[in-house]
């Protein structure tokens, strides 16, 4: 039975999405364009650029639209005009390998250390940049954000937050979390891949764009817009705000997850779950099987059909030992053994039972004691 | 670009285009802007000898705008007196074509038309 | 995929109605029907992403982006190794000149481009000049295209690259790139060309033509808008300081989760391009000619901007003297053709590509540019003539200086008051 539960890599297209993509591609038109079919085209950017800033509480006209998230946090560090930057140890690479990073440690449960964010913040009197994720996409560990933000702004540093894999899974709220700027990728909240935006809190803000060229984005990115992606994203970010409003299927998801927990650990006594004891993601679990290879679960478990992860999906090429994992001190054979499961608007229960029934059939292949009752199940 | 309704209806049903004879002592010619720039208003006024304005005519080259500018002004100037005609402002016909900012400088020319003919009539009745 | 193309004739796109015919096909062009359709299971059924090197989802993704990788490569006679994906042809104009720029600046720090070269590469060279760059803007002669002495008088020893683009947006010229890309290659210094305008129109090759780097766009043809390409040689090596870091994609040069289905619609539209570009190309050839002729034999004053024999089949830039522009747009208003660039459209500054061929500002403000594409039949050519014969008429009817012209007064003796 085929189970796809790596949604925290990319999450498939929603149907009213792909029919927003879709409707967008088969209509001609440059949104630069006066004539009617180019003001159609912008009048669908637009409207994507409302539905993205009601998502976060935002302006429509801090809205900045991208070719996603890695190009979103690309701006904002290079369009902040800082040369200080303090982004925390977990950050995603395009923010941790940007150049003139200092990093934040985390701890042991994966949550950036503010005490040491605040010593680093006096230790230089240049304006810096702090850049701390909502939510961490290898262990869905909640940063501290807001706290981030207040002692980001009292030692006059503009806060930075890449809500790429928190948005349409919690409420991301921009004035509440403080932030100048503000990162989200379509595709993790079941829209297109290939568009994203960067939301500032301060639409005025003169952001210094990386791309040169046409005056689009109100000069903050050049290019022709993504029309039918953008209408995509706007799609998501309408269902995304509907669906954190409501609870649901956000709840749904939070008690598969949690039973996926209880059964693995119930399964497998030696079973750890990463930041298992810190606020995270309604959908995600790290789970960490000491003494047996993540690579050679996610191996065994793509031969049954079911798609997880080991390591974060971006290293392309190469599946390095995680960073993430290793920011925050846990042992070689957690961090080697750990493995991402993560669940989506359209997970359902029966997919966490094969994946349960396949994952604990593997580790009593591999010589584990396993529960029978799990087995059973 | 959105254009008015009254702008659209002006471009697309022009009031009162074509020519006065030029030599005629009770015609005044006013001719502003520049080819250079994007627009060219020729507006034209037969003055009455009890100082009336009773005929306007005009040829404009540029935009939409401007060609509606022209012809909203030879509706309003056609019965008015001289100094009526000349206290014609640019924010009344941009507000009663709805122009945007872009198109301002359209109605800043128009005014001038009325005012270059205004000031050829009283030249040539010296 | 060659064999399935074949079986695969062109489709017709069915204009709503009261849409206006569109003939704008350098600003975009509609995604092509076949592209859609193959797009669109990538979004629903088959949504890995490409990096996910763990399970099948993640496999098939990075399968069908590595088989449209090597459909672009085909159309220039690339690698596919040599094509780096990037959001489109504005991020590769940028990540071209910059990238170059910033790896060699310790050894040289002069770029040379061109005046009429999308506002992208103008945008990113006066960017670099702020960082210390020396910049060369060659001018163009009357016809658009640039004059090869000038262009080898320019380069010096500090010379790190030369940007011309293939074919230009607003006037379909093609200048000659093969030459260029020998006296470069003689010389050695790099050469950059933007082909957005180009891919898929005319023949291109990166070895014949000796072009170390090249700028691609998918919708500008038929592909999907957000995506385009670089291509970057290898042999000899150009090498890059990436814009946007992160997860070492592209080879390093350009991170970020590659978008499948556009990777997917780009490959097929090129794949597409490859297999009709000959017999498109006569077909437009032939409606260009149309709309030409139909224009000349009923409209007298009116100019063709630019060299009308190398020349993308599918462009017109005409100029309808003592008519503005803008007003022949509004009284064209069931046509979608564009005045001046699609990128400055707002602005009420006429087109420096125009001026830049010696055009006086009012000729340049009474232009017109036809985009001809995949889906122009002869009735909307025939259409376009009727609708365009009408409103300049009408329009010269009410010109000022049409009236003069017909007088036989020269408006360039009038002292005009600018404003």
């Amino acid at each position: 039975m085929a189970a796809y539960l790596d949604y925290n890599a990319g999450a498939p297209t929603r149907p009213e999405v792909a029919a927003a993509v879709a409707e967008a591609l088969a209509a001609p038109g440059n949104p630069s364009s006066v004539h009617g079919p180019g003001r159609a085209a912008r009048h669908r950017v637009e409207q994507a650029r409302a539905q993205v800033a009601a998502l976060v509480g935002a302006d429509p006209a801090a809205v900045v639209f991208t070719s996603g998230g890695t190009e979103a946090n690309a701006l904002a560090l290079a369009g902040s005009g800082r040369r200080r930057r303090i982004v925390s140890a977990v950050e995603h690479p395009s923010v941790l390998d940007a150049g003139l990073a200092e990093a934040i440690p985390v701890d042991a449960g994966g949550v950036v250390d503010l005490a040491a964010l605040a010593a680093m913040l006096v230790a230089s009197d240049e304006p810096a940049l702090v850049s701390v994720m909502l939510a961490n996409n290898e262990t869905g560990a909640i940063q501290p954000v807001a706290e981030a933000a207040r002692l980001a702004h009292a030692h006059g540093a503009l806060l930075h937050c890449d809500a790429a894999q928190a948005a349409g899974r919690i409420t991301v709220d921009l004035t509440a979390l403080g932030a100048d700027f503000l990162t989200l990728s379509a595709h993790k909240m079941g829209g297109p891949a290939g568009v994203g935006a960067l939301v500032l809190a301060d639409g005025g803000f003169p952001l210094a764009p990386i791309l040169q060229g046409g005056g689009q984005e109100r000069r903050r990115r050049a290019g022709t817009e993504n029309v039918a992606g953008i209408a995509g994203m706007g799609a998501a970010a309408g269902i995304a705000r509907d669906d954190v409003a409501r609870g649901h299927p956000i709840s749904d998801l939070r008690e598969m997850r949690d039973r996926l927990e209880r059964q693995a650990l119930k399964s497998v006594s030696e079973c750890v779950i990463v930041s298992g004891s810190v606020s995270r993601l309604p959908n995600t679990t790290c789970l960490a099987l000491p003494g047996l290879a993540g690579q050679t679960q996610v191996m065994a478990l793509d031969l049954a059909g079911i798609a997880v992860s080991a390591g974060a999906a971006c290293s392309s090429g190469k599946v390095a030992d995680s960073r993430v994992l290793a920011a925050m001190g846990l042992a070689p054979e957690i961090r080697g053994s750990a493995i991402r499961v993560s669940l989506g608007w359209a997970s359902r229960p029966e997919d966490v039972d094969a994946f349960l029934a396949a994952w604990a059939e593997l580790a009593r292949r591999k010589g584990f004691d396993v529960a029978e009752a799990v087995l059973a199940a | 670009m959105a254009y008015s309704d009254k702008v659209i209806d002006h471009y697309e049903h022009p009031r009162n285009v074509g020519a006065l004879d030029k030599d005629d002592g009770s015609v005044g010619t006013g001719l502003v802007g520049a080819p250079a720039c994007g627009d060219v208003m020729k507006l034209q006024i037969k003055v009455s000898p009890e100082g009336i304005i009773e005929d306007a005519k005009f040829k404009t080259f540029g935009c939409g705008s401007a060609i509606a500018s022209s012809s909203l002004v030879t509706e309003w100037v056609k019965g008015k007196t001289l100094d009526e005609a000349a206290s014609i402002k640019n924010t009344d016909i941009a507000q009663e074509l709805a122009l945007p900012p872009v198109k301002i400088h359209c109605s800043v020319l128009a005014e001038d038309a009325i005012k270059a003919a205004i000031a050829d009539y009283k030249k040539k009745s010296g | 995929m060659t064999a399935a193309l074949s079986t695969k004739a062109c489709p017709t796109l069915t204009r709503p109605a009261g849409a206006p015919v569109y003939l704008d096909y350098q600003a975009t062009t509609p995604c092509d029907p076949r592209v859609v359709e193959t797009m669109l299971p990538w979004f629903t059924e088959k949504f890995g992403n490409p990096h996910s090197r763990n399970h099948r989802y993640g496999w098939e993704a990075e399968e069908a982006v590595e088989k449209a990788r090597e459909q672009i490569a085909e159309l220039i006679g690339a690698d596919a190794k040599e094509i780096i994906f990037t959001s489109g042809a504005t991020e590769s104009n940028n990540l071209a000149l910059k990238g170059v720029a910033h790896f060699y600046r310790e050894k040289k720090n002069h770029i040379i481009t061109v005046v009429t070269e999308h506002k992208c590469v103008l945008d990113t060279c006066r960017h670099l000049e702020q960082e210390g760059f020396k910049v060369t803007y060659l001018p163009v002669q009357a016809n658009g295209l640039i004059d090869m002495s000038e262009l080898e008088a320019a380069i010096t020893d500090q010379t790190a690259i030369v940007s011309v683009m293939t074919v230009n947006n607003e006037i379909g010229v093609i200048q000659p790139v093969a030459e260029i890309g020998a006296l470069c290659r003689k010389r050695g210094v790099f050469f950059h060309t933007d082909c957005a305008q180009a891919v898929g129109k005319v023949p291109l090759d990166v070895n014949a033509m000796n072009i170390d780097l090249m700028s691609i766009s998918a919708h500008k043809l038929y592909g999907p808008k957000g995506i385009g390409a670089l291509y970057v040689r290898r042999r000899p090596r150009v090498r890059l300081v990436p814009m946007i870091n992160g997860g070492g994609q592209e080879r390093g040069m350009r991170s970020g989760t590659l978008a499948t289905p556009l990777c997917v619609g780009f490959g097929e539209a090129c794949a597409i391009a490859k297999a009709e570009m000959a017999s498109e190309s006569e077909r437009l050839m032939g409606l260009r000619n149309r709309l030409l002729g139909g224009l000349r034999q009923r409209l007298p004053e009116i100019y063709v901007n630019g060299d009308l024999d190398s020349r993308v089949p599918g462009n017109l830039n005409i100029s309808f003297a003592f008519v503005e522009g803008e007003g022949l747009m509004m009284g064209v208003k069931d046509l979608a053709v564009s005045s001046g660039s699609a990128c400055t459209s707002a602005s009420l500054e006429p087109s420096y590509v125009l001026r830049a061929l010696g055009l006086d500002a009012e000729m340049a403000h009474t232009s017109l540019r036809f985009g001809l594409g995949r889906f122009t039949t002869g009735e909307d050519i025939d259409f376009a003539i009727d609708h365009i014969v009408q409103a300049v008429e009408h329009l010269r009817s009410m010109s000022p200086l049409w009236d003069m012209h017909l007088e036989g007064i020269d408006i360039k003796s009038i002292e005009w008051a600018e404003h």
